[in-house]
């Protein structure tokens, strides 16, 4: 095997080591208990620090024989815009209501793709909306009001 | 004959209106996510499972599992007319079968697909019905120490499926298990990692993983080079394979079925593995293999009988272990639970209508599945021509809201953000998604019987080696582990995965 660092192993060794580290820390504060009666803490604690291993173990071989990856360009547009999308739904659904926030969740993603045009964006949100509100509220009964507090209704 | 019997009831309830009305809709969306690329069945069942909660549960199940198998049958026609697998198993039909429709012969390849489909999916039917009932009297005596060294084996078999090296696809197992402790512990009411928040006191809930793993991570990947689609072989003619073909077709067909049945049973994607390994054997038995890669039919008849009998089989660990073989069972795992049936060896004895219900409705979905996609074929040509620009937005719009009904909870939507970028990045670094959610799905069974098991034993570790089944099954899963870490057999892993890609 050719020998080369490789820096997508190193990252996602890194995110193993940290979540992994973050959950064994964690479970430190919870009762560990007996093997018989295991505490809350105990299981966490076990595999979290098994993810932390292999996650250090995925580091070393990045750094020695890493995995030939091709990390390829991030959509950082894409990535803030639909993450923004999510949680403006998260957040607002209950206040706004159904259709307003579909709209606007819908106009945010498609803002995602670069070669969207503002016209077809809004006809594209605006037949989602239409189409969200014809199969979850009409069709399937969804209770989530249409029009929230937050419009004064 | 008790099979008979049971074949009977099985009849008798898929064949009730409202039941073949939801197959016909599940294997009906199941082909469209299957015909579209970007979207899969992981992502689409994620997102209707809330929408099924208000069903009966047998009809819910049947429609769920009509999406799963029918986007095997809907992914090779994209793969077929325009060189791009629409589901991950139907790559090794884009090979031969994009090439016989450059060739002109788009029909002829499209129902070598379908009428191996068929086969396939009837065979492994009447297997799935024959293997399970025996299989779930014998889980029927585990134990909680056999149950934590099954799941601990399924865990580690399911990546010496997955693709990617060992020890990123045991890292992501572990890192499920690990979210899997979020919310208040089993046995102490405890509130683990929730930082305060009453929302998080139930878990994070595992359609959020999905989705954002299986959903919102695909879409950024799919976002990073937007050209414009490849040409579509829009004319399909011809149909009806030539006496000579239907002679090459058979050998694949029978071949592939044995080989997809048998592997389907293996957890972590087994139908993905045994397209593979249908098309390997098929190009070294055959008299002309310089055919293969260049239009060969049995590369088209082999590998999709062989991707959908594993479709069928993959409900055998499900269905008799309450075991998930796959991300799409380990969601249909949720829908048993959320309507009160723990699956399991016991759904067999306990709700046998909705047991043989759902292997009957699988037989009808592959009938309807055949009617969909040969004489409707024009339809679904045309569906390729919807824009990814409209289907992303609809994606994402779609997952909010049947993620955010599934509790009126705001966290489950914050959660697809948060498991759409963690999976992004995972994804980006070489990480299979799939093993995590697995992880994530049987974590809490695993913990759950470790402990159960500990305290039946008064503390005593050994229990797990002393008791049989669970000693063979830990046996088998250290096997399992040296063959996927050992180089020169992981070396061969990634020649059946990477051959002729």
């Amino acid at each position: 095997m050719e020998r080369h660092r490789s820096f997508p192993d190193v990252l996602a060794g890194g995110v193993f080591i940290l979540l992994g580290g973050a959950f064994v820390v964690g479970s430190l504060g919870y009762e560990l208990g007996t093997p018989l009666r295991m505490g809350p803490g105990a299981f966490p604690l076990l595999v979290g620090a098994l993810v932390t291993a292999l996650g250090l173990g995925i580091v070393v071989k990045g750094l020695v024989a890493g995995e030939l990856i091709e990390f390829g360009r991030v959509p950082w547009r894409a990535v803030g815009v639909i993450v923004a999308a999510l949680l403006f739904f998260g957040f607002s659904v209950r206040g706004l209501g159904f259709v307003p926030t579909s709209a606007v969740t819908a106009l945010l993603t498609t803002l995602a793709s670069e070669r969207m045009r503002p016209l077809t964006a809004l006809a594209v949100a605006a037949g989602l909306t239409v189409a969200a509100t014809l199969i979850f509220v009409v069709g399937l009964q969804l209770r989530i009001p249409l029009w929230g507090p937050w419009l004064g209704f | 004959m008790e099979l008979l019997d049971n074949i009977a009831l099985g009849l008798s309830t898929a064949l009730l209106i409202t039941n073949v009305l939801y197959c016909f809709l599940g294997v009906l969306l199941g082909t469209a996510i299957g015909v579209l690329p970007g979207i899969g069945p992981t992502a689409t069942v994620a997102m209707l499972l809330p929408i099924t909660f208000s069903f009966e549960p047998v009809t819910a199940l049947i429609m769920l599992a009509g999406i799963y198998y029918g986007a095997q049958y809907g992914g090779s026609t994209t793969a077929i007319l325009i060189n791009l697998p629409g589901e991950s198993s139907a790559a090794v039909t884009a090979l031969d079968g994009h090439a016989m429709a450059r060739q002109g012969r788009a029909g002829a390849a499209l129902a070598a697909a379908a009428i191996g489909s068929f086969v396939a999916g009837t065979l492994a039917t009447v297997a799935l019905a024959v293997a399970a009932p025996p299989l779930a009297r014998v889980a029927l005596r585990f134990g909680p120490a056999e149950y934590f060294s099954l799941v601990l084996f399924g865990l580690i078999v399911s990546i010496a499926l997955a693709r990617g090296t060992a020890l990123k696809a045991l890292a992501m197992i572990f890192l499920g298990v690990l979210l899997g402790t979020v919310g208040q512990d089993i046995y102490t009411g405890t509130p683990r990692f929730t930082f305060e928040q009453r929302e998080l006191y139930g878990g994070i809930d595992f359609v959020s993983v999905a989705v954002g793993m299986f959903g919102v991570a695909e879409i950024l990947r799919n976002l990073e080079n937007q050209q414009t689609r490849t040409a579509i072989v829009s004319k399909v003619k011809n149909l009806w394979p030539t006496r000579e073909d239907r002679r090459r077709m058979a050998g694949p067909i029978l071949r592939g079925t044995g080989l997809g049945a048998a592997l389907g049973v293996l957890p972590g994607g087994g139908h993905v593995l045994a397209s593979f390994t249908s098309y390997a054997v098929e190009k070294r038995i055959s008299k002309r293999q310089q055919e293969f890669g260049h239009g060969a039919i049995e590369g088209v008849a082999g590998p999709e009988s062989a991707n959908n009998a594993a479709a069928q089989t993959s409900f055998i660990p499900l269905l008799t272990l309450g075991l998930p073989a796959h991300p799409v069972m380990a969601l249909m795992v949720g829908a048993f639970i959320v309507h009160g049936i723990t699956p399991g060896p016991n759904v067999i004895t306990e709700e046998p209508a909705l047991f043989w219900g759902l292997i009957a409705s699988m037989w009808i979905g592959n009938v309807l599945l055949v009617l969909l996609n040969l004489p409707l074929i024009g339809m679904w040509v045309r569906m390729l021509r919807i824009p990814y620009q409209v289907l992303f937005p609809m994606i994402i719009l779609f997952a909010s809201i049947g993620t955010y009904s599934l509790g009126f909870n705001a966290y489950d939507v914050y959660a697809i953000a948060i498991f759409g970028l963690l999976g992004y990045l995972l994804i980006k670094c070489g990480c299979e998604p799939a093993p995590l959610l697995l992880g994530f799905v049987l974590g809490p069974l695993l913990e759950e019987n470790l402990r159960r098991a500990l305290i039946i034993s008064r503390g005593d570790a050994s229990v797990f080696f002393t008791r049989p089944i669970s000693a063979a099954l830990l046996v088998l899963t250290v096997a399992a582990l040296v063959i996927t870490v050992l180089p020169a057999i992981r070396r061969r892993r990634e020649m059946v995965f990477t051959e002729d890609e």
